[in-house]
């Protein structure tokens, strides 16, 4: 009887301690969330200023502003995601519609999931031995194309999965109505998904933002205007690694604005990703 | 007639056209393999294999060896992992078996956020916020846990704030929220009807988790841990903030500044001049490639391997 009632309690206290041990854990998360985003706004808003937005990158110790390096991160990131979109939509297409249960299919799914978590620095050593060696020189399109390497996978996931979730009696009536299967495809299988797609780019476009080093061994960095994609180019994550890591006061605040941008930003696209898809998709 | 024709050509070209990015992606894997052993060629022929346990990182010399940034990589990488998985555990334990039903979403979508996080981030507020903090929280670690036996040397010197450490301890924080989430998602896999035989028989919340959610997804839960080993070792700019960057190891205390793959190739590679030294930093990204792959397939295979065995219908 005394042996029960001990089982009984111990068990009861295992229990207890495990759940508050439980709860603590889900407090530690929130707690970094919470710290890390506090101080990056509030030492980022003393940096905000009308300067930010229309001065050049400073040498250090004078003030200066980011106007080259947001705009060249704009352009990076515009371009990228215009170029690798349509590359992770098609390829997804493919994964969805025809190669379900194809070898290439299956095997391209399955790269596909090794290449989203694959590290961003490695794709840009591959553009670096594969396009930057061969030109000689660092290049703002060689950015493009690493970043763009880093946007089809997350594009090729979301396209499939969006695809897969559309109801195939939708397509048999079109195929009954005669309809050819590109048409099917492209006038209602993917309008019935655009919303997930849509959330994909999103997604990926608020991946490639903070994207520093790939654009190392690439785009590399400017101090200067210029919007010229065959010369090196100056962009936000470069920029700040460059000040951060110095040991000037001035040019560490202006990091810190710089990183307060990226985050707010980032965490922007990802909750409008969010609100866009549930939506159009329910709850 | 003519219009039959007319649908054939148009389904072919774009059954093709998909086709083509389709294989485009899975050719870039072998690309990247390809073009960086190419890139690596020269440093592969001139060290061989004995890049791999090679001290000496020294560029004005053209010596280079990978030991202390692969040693850097995979404390880092378990320092991360030792911390992220209990963590990550009770996150998803609270998610899924103790959070009220409303709480639910919204602390999923804050655990989510902090995946969304980029990297320099962390890095930057690790290096000007965290690392004072640490450097003070430090001499408090060397008193107590230096002094145990074993693990005493792993927290013992000079408290810099900077350091390996610091770095898994970074790196931890990323990589909790990809853990979590898995282990959220394999969690809720579970059949209630399982869960609700074990309740019915008298047992605590722990014990059906411990007994039977964690033995039903155990297979998913290593998964995910792969996947966040996965991310930790390839994790570029938080961890080149504050490692220390230091091509040298001293002892074997963790507060030791060094560097990893990630930090080395960041920090040097832009200065670095062409041949050898060049070749040296592509081959370190090689390495690091193959370690993440390696993980990152095997992590796959696990969660395959749940996900069939879900459909099942066990």
């Amino acid at each position: 009887m005394n042996l029960g009632l001990s089982l009984r309690s111990r068990r009861r206290w295992t229990n207890r301690l495990a759940l508050t041990m439980s709860m603590l854990a889900m407090s530690f998360g929130l707690v970094w969330l919470i710290w890390i985003l506090f101080d990056v706004f509030q030492l980022g808003m003393s940096g905000i200023s009308i300067k930010l937005f229309t001065e050049m990158t400073p040498p250090p110790g004078s003030s200066g502003g980011l106007l080259n390096a947001i705009a060249g991160s704009l352009l990076l990131v515009g371009m990228a995601t215009l170029l690798g979109t349509p590359i992770g939509i098609m390829a997804g297409i493919y994964l969805a519609e025809y190669g379900q249960f194809t070898w290439l299919g299956r095997a391209t799914r399955f790269i596909n999931d090794i290449l989203l978590s694959a590290p961003s620095i490695v794709i840009g050593l591959f553009v670096y031995a594969v396009y930057v060696s061969r030109m000689g020189k660092f290049s703002g399109f060689s950015g493009v194309i690493a970043l763009a390497l880093l946007v089809i996978p997350v594009v090729v996931s979301t396209t499939e999965n969006m695809l897969k979730l559309v109801p195939n009696s939708l397509r048999e009536a079109v195929f009954a109505l005669g309809a050819p299967k590109w048409v099917v495809i492209g006038k209602v299988t993917l309008r019935a998904s655009v919303a997930g797609v849509v959330t994909g780019v999103l997604l990926a476009v608020a991946r490639i933002s903070g994207e520093t080093a790939p654009l190392l061994f690439t785009a590399l960095s400017n101090q200067f205007w210029s919007l010229n994609l065959n010369e090196p180019i100056a962009n936000l994550p470069v920029t700040i690694f460059k000040f951060a890591m110095s040991p000037f006061k001035d040019w560490q605040d202006i990091a810190w604005a710089g990183v307060f941008l990226i985050t707010l930003g980032v965490l922007s696209l990802n909750i409008l990703a969010r609100i866009f898809f549930r939506q159009k998709h329910g709850s | 007639m003519a219009t039959a024709k007319r649908k054939n050509i148009g389904d072919w070209v774009f059954f093709n056209l998909t086709r083509f990015f389709a294989l485009l992606t899975l050719l870039m894997l072998g690309g990247i393999i390809a073009s960086l052993v190419y890139g690596a060629w020269p440093a592969i022929r001139h060290f061989g294999t004995a890049f791999l346990w090679t001290l000496d990182w020294n560029p004005p010399m053209d010596k280079f060896g990978a030991l202390i940034p692969i040693y850097g990589t995979l404390v880092t990488s378990l320092i991360a992992l030792a911390i992220a998985v209990p963590v990550s555990f009770g996150i998803a334990l609270f998610l899924t078996e103790l959070s009220p039903t409303w709480l639910r979403r919204p602390l999923g979508i804050a655990i989510e956020l902090l995946a969304g996080i980029p990297s320099i981030v962390y890095g930057m507020w690790g290096l000007l916020v965290f690392v004072p903090l640490f450097a003070n929280a430090q001499p408090f670690l060397s008193g107590t846990l230096g002094h145990l036996p074993l693990i005493g040397t792993l927290f013992s010197g000079p408290p810099l704030g900077i350091g390996l450490l610091t770095a898994g301890i970074i790196l931890a924080i990323m990589i909790i929220p990809f853990i979590a989430s898995v282990m959220r998602d394999v969690f809720e896999v579970t059949p209630p009807m399982l869960k609700e035989s074990a309740y019915g028989v008298g047992a605590t919340t722990w014990e059906v988790v411990w007994n039977v959610v964690l033995p039903y997804t155990k297979v998913g839960v290593i998964g995910g841990i792969m996947l966040g080993l996965g991310r930790a070792l390839g994790e570029t700019m938080a961890v080149t903030f504050v490692i220390g960057n230091t091509s040298s190891i001293n002892s074997a205390s963790l507060f030791e500044p060094g560097n990893s793959i990630t930090s080395v190739l960041a920090n040097e590679f832009s200065e670095a001049s062409q041949g050898l030294y060049t070749a040296s930093l592509i081959e370190l990204g090689l390495i690091l490639f193959l370690i993440t792959l390696a993980v990152l397939v095997s992590s796959k295979l696990l969660l395959l391997r749940l996900s069939r065995q879900e459909g099942r219908g066990t």
